[in-house]
């Protein structure tokens, strides 16, 4: 069955709220026929990884726990794609946002003034945002692709994490292990009473409505959105592309190494080899599901975390691998993309003659192009 | 012309895109070993018909004849297995890879590198065009990639070649020997098509001429016989529309407005144009024009009047205060305003709202747009949008819609109404009525004429001859680079600005060629 897109006239208002529900819905379509080839009963896998986890409070705790620092990185993103800016690398920022909030605590473990957490938080953000300055830097100045620079300073960033906590930033009580200091009361985020649940998720959410306003109600998410529409009425307006990219991808660099330190420095508490599942690549997820909207951007966040505590579940009740949230989550951002593309085009049946005669007569695409271009 | 030894014979060609007939009933014949010159200015329908011949756009109506037989050539593919080969104006090589692995690439019979380096040598050798087939295409000149380009049309062995404009991207000295590559093709019986604005080179070059304009053959001739003035007259026509402003009224002693001293500026692209030496004064009241076939710099010139482009500070002047080095946004500061080419994408953000586009030039203070901190004041930028979709009556949906749903001609009311509601004591314009209904270029060029009336200085960049010398004072020509002289448009001819767009440099060739003629 021959299927062709054509263009819409005018973006469908309709699909820009049906598409995420539709990839939503092939989603769990899909993991309902994977789960079934895994010799799995469908509807008990897809019930144990997103319903199961919403049954219990401690599971909710969790879900805003995970939910948080996906909703900050993913807001920080979405000005970069706003701006067309492909940052790919917000889990090297987190990274470098913990390291460097991490420094109070591990090189002055005796500092303890009111004054430490804040400036813990102020350092991961800078950490980020100059982490997040290396890609802008490479792309002002030798127009180096930031897809690849970004994500190459990912692994970077582990391995320099890596190097501390097994090198010099080793715990010296710490048996051996791989493992910073513990952080002390003062510097860590305090916890809401029998939960694990701390104050940085507030933060999280409140960024939410902050993002909202800024980039919606003011000269700069203007600007952002110029830039990444039309470069040239950008430069037309008087926008500096250059000053746009340094701060669209140091501002989603802070907020990423703002998310860092409030992991290490709230639920975890010390710098470990491993301090994310992963958060920095599944914001992304999270930024495209939320269309690029901080209202979108909570929902998807919430969403997103779902599938990575649905993941933890399914790995104890039904004993799956970890890897089937990764599948899950990959699933969602292929049909998300897929489903975006009706917004602009529409799906009809090619008519045979046309789809036959390929060659023979004109393909409607050329002429179409060629009008274009005349 | 002799249509038994045609190669390739045109009957009735039309071609429409919507309302407009780009190309209408052309009849063309093209002798065996000649060189055929197609004239004709930006927008006769040249592109458009050359496309029909090389496979890449169908006809509505009408035949191709190749050597006798009626041809149906659906794709570029099919043009080439019939003997048709074309050089485009824009290179289309890969910059990464060789010179013999491009061409090896272009090659039906896809032969190895090794092959298409003796064959290279072959024709390197019997046609004076050398290249390294193992250079880097990136590494090389424009002229030598086009040389590569060239090569890669003659090994496909067509019978038909045609170019596109093929010196515009050259100096004199690789121009003269592309001449000498051309003749020798037609001495060995290949024929060639040669598109060209740039009178001097075809008569030098070409056989037969076959001039449009408004998508129809307005002449056939023979241009050696002919002198460039008078295939200027054929090109440019001479149904000029009565003027209907007064012209040359602006005292002596207005104060100057806008002014250019000595301004070179090279863009640094593959295909930008250099300015040379551009020197220019506007005073208050006055409508400059600067005419020229596109491509020639107007864009580049844009650039550097507005401020994208920046250049020494004293190259520019704004009412006698120097502001080459500054950027765009100081310039409308200091009352300049700017309508570019483009309106879509470069002039406004096709995706946006109205309301946002209008925001895009009037971010300054009195215009109230913007409070403490960025703030958008909504209520003053809905109200400035309206405001300025009344008083230019630009046509739309209700509510605030998107720029890009807009027609053409409402979308440019909007971007020029935008900035002559602001009073700008300059307002330089590049092409403001191009792909604009009648209608809504006379509001627009009303505009423009009102907004000079009351005293400020307007530059009008624009290919439409016959708009320049309706509404401008005086007229100059841009043309590779070089602007001209400003002629006061009442005593201006056509074939004087003619032979300028032809290239030709300063009026004393005019007046020699008008005595020729006469």
């Amino acid at each position: 069955m021959p299927l062709e897109l054509v263009k819409r006239d005018a973006p469908s208002q309709t699909m820009v709220v049906a598409a995420p529900f539709m990839a939503l819905g092939l989603t769990i379509l899909t993991a309902g026929i994977t789960f079934a080839f895994m010799g799995l009963n469908p509807i008990e896998g897809l019930y144990e990884y997103f319903v199961a986890p919403l049954t219990e409070l401690w599971s909710i705790h969790e879900l805003l726990l995970k939910a948080g620092p996906l909703i900050l990185i993913a807001l920080g993103l979405s000005v970069c794609y706003r701006a067309n800016i492909w940052n790919i690398g917000a889990e090297g920022q987190f990274t470098m946002g913990a390291i460097f909030g991490a420094i109070p605590p591990i090189l002055f473990p005796d500092w303890t003034s009111w004054i430490t957490l804040p400036m813990m938080l102020i350092m991961g953000m800078v950490g980020g945002a100059l982490y997040a300055s290396i890609p802008a830097f490479l792309k002002v100045k030798f127009r180096a692709n930031e897809i690849l620079t970004s994500l190459m300073l990912v692994y970077i960033a582990l391995l320099i994490l890596d190097y501390l906590v097994r090198g010099p930033w080793r715990d010296p009580g710490g048996f051996n292990f791989p493992e910073s200091r513990n952080f002390s009361d003062e510097q860590s985020l305090a916890t809401f009473e029998g939960s694990r649940l701390h104050w940085g998720i507030v933060l999280s959410f409140l960024a939410v409505p902050i993002m909202w306003f800024v980039m919606s109600r003011t000269l700069a998410g203007h600007a952002f959105k110029v830039i990444g529409e039309a470069p040239r009425a950008a430069r037309f307006a008087g926008f500096s592309a250059k000053t746009l990219t340094y701060g669209a991808l140091m501002f989603s660099g802070a907020l990423a190494g703002l998310a860092g330190i409030m992991e290490v420095a709230g639920p975890i508490g010390e710098l470990r080899p491993t301090i994310s599942p992963g958060y920095g690549f599944t914001a992304i997820i999270v930024a495209f599901l939320g269309r690029l909207n901080p209202w979108g951007i909570l929902f998807a966040g919430l969403l997103l975390s779902l599938s990575f505590l649905g993941g933890e579940a399914a790995q104890i009740t039904l004993g799956l691998s970890d890897k089937m949230a990764r599948v899950i989550q990959g699933l969602l951002l292929f049909f998300v993309l897929g489903c975006d593309t009706l917004i602009r085009y529409r799906v009809r049946l090619a008519r045979p003659a046309q789809a036959k005669a390929d060659t023979a007569s004109t393909p409607e695409p050329v002429t179409r192009e060629a009008t274009d271009a005349a | 012309m002799s249509s038994s030894a045609a190669l390739l014979r045109v009957e009735g060609l039309t071609k429409s895109f919507g309302a407009l007939v780009a190309v209408d009933g052309v009849d063309l014949s093209i002798a065996k070993g000649s060189i055929h010159a197609l004239l004709g200015e930006n927008g006769a329908g040249k592109s458009t018909l050359v496309k029909m011949l090389y496979g890449t756009l169908q006809p509505d109506s009408g035949a191709i004849v190749v050597d006798g037989a009626l041809r149906v050539m659906a794709s570029p593919n099919e043009a080439r297995a019939l003997g048709v080969g074309m050089v485009f104006q824009h290179f289309s090589l890969f910059e990464s890879m060789s010179v013999a692995e491009n061409i090896a690439l272009a090659l039906d019979h896809k032969p190895t590198p090794a092959e298409v380096t003796r064959e290279l040598a072959d024709f390197g050798a019997r046609y004076g065009l050398s290249v390294d087939p193992d250079a880097t295409v990136g590494d090389l000149d424009v002229g030598v990639r086009q040389r590569v380009e060239i090569l890669r049309v003659l090994l496909q062995k067509p019978s038909l070649v045609i170019l596109d404009e093929p010196t515009s991207v050259l100096t004199p000295q690789e121009a003269e020997m592309l001449f000498g590559v051309l003749r020798r093709l037609a001495s060995e019986g290949k024929s060639i098509l040669y598109i060209s604005h740039k009178l001097d080179e075809v008569r030098a070059l070409c056989d037969d001429a076959t001039v449009m304009r408004h998508g129809k053959v307005v002449a056939r001739t023979d241009p050696r016989k002919e002198s460039s003035a008078s295939l200027a007259r054929a090109m440019v026509g001479s149904d000029v529309s009565s003027v209907n402003r007064k012209q040359g009224v602006v005292p002596a002693d207005a104060p100057l407005m806008f002014e250019v001293n000595q301004v070179t500026h090279n863009p640094g692209t593959l295909f930008g144009m250099s300015l040379k030496n551009i020197s220019m004064r506007v005073r208050a009241g006055e409508i400059m024009g600067v005419a020229g076939v596109a491509g020639n710099g107007q864009k580049e010139l844009f650039d550097v009047f507005s401020g994208e482009a920046t250049v020494e500070l004293d190259g520019v002047r704004l009412a006698g205060k120097p502001i080459g080095s500054l950027p765009i946004a100081k310039r409308r500061a200091l009352g300049a305003a700017f309508v570019p080419e483009e309106r879509a994408g470069h002039a406004s953000v096709p995706a946006m709202a109205l309301s946002e586009n209008a925001l895009i030039t009037r971010k300054a203070d009195e215009d109230g747009t913007l409070g403490a901190f960025g703030v958008l004041h909504f209520g003053v930028i809905r109200k400035l949008s309206s405001s300025i979709r009344t008083a230019f009556d630009v046509r739309s949906a209700k509510g605030d819609p998107a720029a890009s749903t807009l027609s053409g001609g409402n979308l440019q009311k909007f971007v020029v109404g935008r900035e002559l509601s602001r009073m700008p004591q300059v307002l330089v314009v590049n092409q403001p009525t191009w792909g604009v209904d009648a209608a809504a270029a006379s509001f627009i060029r009303k505009g423009l004429m009102e907004l000079a009336e009351k005293g400020s200085a307007v530059i009008v960049i624009s290919q439409d001859l016959d708009e320049l010398l309706q509404i401008s004072d005086q007229i100059s020509v841009l043309s590779h680079g070089h602007l001209s002289e400003p002629f006061n448009t009442a005593d201006v001819t056509l074939e004087q600005l003619g032979l300028l767009m032809g290239g030709d440099q300063g009026g004393g060739t005019a007046q020699m060629e008008r005595s020729h003629a006469a």
